[in-house]
């Protein structure tokens, strides 16, 4: 299983406690793991990636097994680490603040 | 007993205030969506338990909420805003050609007659149409791919449409208003739209009584008298007695007609109501002094309202969409504040007292009366 944290606001609308676990086919990846988030909660359509496209939005990362993957090509394997569920993939809302 | 329940936006949640028809105990539940932006909430006049809000975030995006049971318990829904046809550009702040892109929806109005029914007007300026309780939403493109819509600008706040109004009568008819552009009206549902600001003078733009550019702060219009708007204009009160194909200024002896909402009385459209505010660089009331001002002839005669609002040391703004008004016998006006206070007054204005203080910046302020 694939684990996923998402920031608190997230977690809120999907009405979710903790990590989601997520059944993902091979190949692992971040588009193929979004997919399978959005479709167990289709209120998180459009709060991480554009509707179309699936560009990420500006203000969110994507980080997992100490590396910042978001700009890595969303087709691209995920750490082995992470297809094994032994590291969650975080989704991260960018901090802002003085 | 008619009771009343007030709907508020702040840039940190929501609230539904719930008082009877005394209005001077009031049950405060909230915040809903706690840490979002609540650019507005309102409910469905054809099925009051039925609510919309518009929630948003520099983050998350955009998410609309429903809710069937007058705010108790929310559900989201639809949040897939799309431009119709080709976005194409308008002026960006330094003259420059700017892709139309969506932001936030600023302003929900449901539709009288279906509870599915209702329009958003979302920045950069569109105008949205759901017919299935908001889960779908389709633009209405017209307004957007007017022809003038290459050359507006956006206002301070961005280039939004922050004013529906759906004729009573005419309900083929609606209005828009959109900063900077002005105001337009559609007679075909939405199909095509005209520009409605002959009459309008705006110093700062090139043109001063230009077809288009002018940045409208607020309109409206009391139901039973549909051809006569009011609006708040950046600068300027202005009134229309045509629907808009030409309009006069009302300002009169107001303190400044610098100001962001406006509305009617329930009962008696020739009795409305502004906030005058210092400036456009100083987005706080003249002297400190928080005054209502009342018109009981449609304008350019105005009186302060004053008894129960702080005539000191007061520096707060009130914002565009946070004034409404009940239609119990004595009608009730409610106003929300940038400083998080939230004024009601039960008897047309005479009197204030807030219901609360210390409220997130208020968006929004809208009232259902419930019976």
């Amino acid at each position: 299983m694939i684990r996923v944290v998402l920031p608190a606001h997230l977690r809120t609308l999907a009405h979710v406690d903790g990590e989601v676990k997520l059944q993902v086919d091979a190949p692992v990846t971040q588009r193929s793991v979004l997919d399978a988030l959005e479709a167990r909660y289709p209120m998180l359509c459009g709060t991480i990636r554009d509707h179309d496209g699936g560009r990420r939005r500006a203000f969110i990362r994507f980080f997992a097994c100490e590396l910042d993957l978001s700009h890595e090509q969303p087709d691209a394997p995920l750490p082995e680490a992470v297809v094994t569920g032994a590291e969650p993939y975080l989704v991260v809302g960018a901090m802002a603040g003085g | 007993m008619s009771r009343v329940r007030v709907l508020v936006g702040t840039r940190k949640g929501a609230f539904v205030l719930n008082a009877d028809g005394k209005r001077d105990r009031w049950d405060v539940s909230g915040p809903f969506f706690a840490g979002w932006e609540i650019y507005h909430v309102k409910g469905s006049p054809a099925d009051p338990a039925r609510l919309f809000a518009s929630q948003s975030s520099g983050w998350f995006g955009q998410v609309i909420q429903r809710s069937d049971d007058g705010g108790a318990t929310w559900e989201p829904v639809g949040n897939k805003f799309e431009y119709a046809t080709e976005p194409g550009t308008h002026q960006w702040y330094d003259g420059t050609p700017h892709p139309w892109e969506f932001a936030r929806v600023w302003h929900l109005e449901p539709a009288p007659g279906d509870r599915d029914t209702v329009y958003a007007g979302v920045e950069d300026a569109g105008l949205f149409k759901s017919t299935d309780g908001g889960q779908s939403w389709a633009e209405l493109p017209g307004l957007r791919t007017h022809k003038s819509g290459p050359g507006w600008a956006p206002g301070a706040g961005g280039m939004c449409l922050h004013t529906i109004i759906l004729d009573p009568v005419r309900p083929d008819r609606i209005f828009a208003a959109i900063s900077a552009a002005g105001a337009f009206r559609s007679d075909d549902a939405g199909q095509t739209w005209q520009p409605v600001n002959r009459g309008l003078h705006s110093e700062g733009i090139p043109d001063e009584d230009a077809e288009v550019g002018h940045c409208v702060h607020r309109l409206a219009m009391h139901p039973a008298r549909p051809e006569v708007l009011y609006m708040q204009k950046h600068w300027d009160v202005m009134r229309t007695d045509d629907a808009g194909d030409s309009w006069h200024e009302v300002s009169g002896n107001l303190p400044t007609d610098f100001g962001f909402p406006i509305d009617v009385h329930a009962h008696e459209p020739d009795t409305i109501y502004v906030v005058p505010i210092t400036s456009d660089s100083h987005h706080f009331p003249p002297e400190g002094k928080l005054r209502v001002y009342r018109s009981r002839t449609g304008g350019d005669d105005w009186e302060p309202l004053t008894r129960g609002l702080p005539q000191e040391h007061c520096y707060v703004n009130v914002l565009r969409d946070a004034m409404a008004v009940d239609s119990l016998d004595e009608c009730g006006v409610y106003f929300g504040t940038t400083g998080g206070q939230v004024y009601a007054s039960a008897d047309a204005g005479d009197t204030w007292a807030p219901i609360v203080r210390d409220l997130p910046a208020v968006l929004s302020v809208e009232v259902q009366t419930l019976s």
